[in-house]
């Protein structure tokens, strides 16, 4: 039996969340991330500091976050960067967070597209400090784990928020930037 | 002539986390300035009398909502208990058991999500301002 046929992207995406992923308390979750970053502030006092920690978190967890991912979605390589961002939006957000973020604003070069996640579960709840609203990016974190999976897959890209709903504006969105397809390295010593 | 109310959140260690006056059409400035100071030490005062009843009748009921636990010439106290020993205080002169029950469920559902917010520290003073609006706007609705 060859799984040759890939069955639309969502389908997947949300059979995967209901079958093969463990599950917790969505307000653990967020206590969780939310007392990290709460930490984070007070080692660092530094808002562009706090942005850079999460983002390097992020990218230590994406590197490692790939590996599941491709192991209980089973997708194949994507054909261009539409379909990757297609990927990330339907099978990628559903398993791990179970959102379907929206693919919007495709650049013309097909290089740069926007996720707009409504609903962000890490943000529940959640108000910044006055002084915070203005530099903070609350939900970085993410910006990492993107930038560290497509890594992973050949991909260097640059991730940032634009707009956050905890800032105050009216959505929450995401900007990812290819920068380039990485070359496959052949391993130092082999010839 | 005063039929205002004085709601408080008192935290585990007897500190105040929040206050709030609420009144008739005529807040804060208005006729009777003078009244109104003096009423607002006196406020803190009672309200602290009337800490000891609550503790006192806490650990005799499982119910949250205390009712009235005390009585200050013409005011009436009462009282709700959270799970983590948090106080909700009202000081009101008009009993009015079913909407001032109300308005403590609110206000606790408003307080555990306020809770809920990573960058609230236990026991501190709460002073967002988005929790004083919607409080206020419970008080109007239930009191």
């Amino acid at each position: 039996m060859l799984r040759q046929q890939q069955p639309p992207a969502r389908q997947t995406g949300d059979d995967i969340w209901k079958t093969r992923v463990d599950k917790i308390s969505a307000e653990l979750f967020t206590l969780t991330y939310g007392s990290v970053v709460a930490q984070l502030l007070k080692d660092h006092e530094n808002y562009a500091e706090v942005n850079k920690h999460l983002d390097k978190m992020g990218y230590n967890i994406g590197v490692k976050l790939i590996e599941d991912f491709l192991a209980k979605s089973g997708v194949h390589r994507c054909g261009d960067f539409r379909e990757t961002a297609d990927t990330i939006a339907k099978v990628g957000f559903k398993i791990f967070l179970n959102i379907t973020p929206t693919v919007a604003n495709f650049s013309a070069d097909s290089k740069e597209f926007s996720l707009i996640i409504d609903d962000n579960p890490l943000a529940e709840f959640v108000e910044l400090p006055e002084d915070a609203a203005g530099e903070l990016w609350y939900s970085n974190i993410l910006c990492g784990v993107l930038r560290g999976a497509l890594e992973m897959v050949q991909m260097q890209v640059e991730v940032t928020f634009v707009s956050d709903v905890l800032r105050g504006d009216d959505v929450t969105e995401l900007r990812v930037k290819l920068v380039k397809y990485l070359e496959e390295e052949v391993p130092a010593g082999e010839d | 002539m005063s039929s205002n109310s004085y709601f408080v959140i008192v935290g585990t260690r007897d500190n105040p986390l929040y206050e709030a006056e609420f009144g008739p059409a005529s807040r804060g400035d208005g006729g009777g300035h003078q009244k109104k100071d003096e009423h607002k030490h006196l406020n803190q005062f009672i309200v602290h009398a009337a800490l000891d009843v609550v503790d006192d009748l806490m650990w005799g009921t499982n119910a949250m909502y205390l009712k009235v636990v005390d009585k200050f010439n013409e005011w009436f106290i009462s009282a709700y208990v959270t799970a983590s020993g948090t106080r909700f205080m009202l000081l009101h002169d008009a009993p009015n058991q079913d909407g001032i029950r109300n308005f403590f469920q609110d206000t606790h559902e408003l307080y555990i999500k306020t809770l809920l917010n990573p960058f609230t520290e236990t026991n501190a003073t709460l002073t967002s301002p988005t929790l004083d609006t919607k409080i206020r706007a419970l008080a109007r609705k239930w009191l």
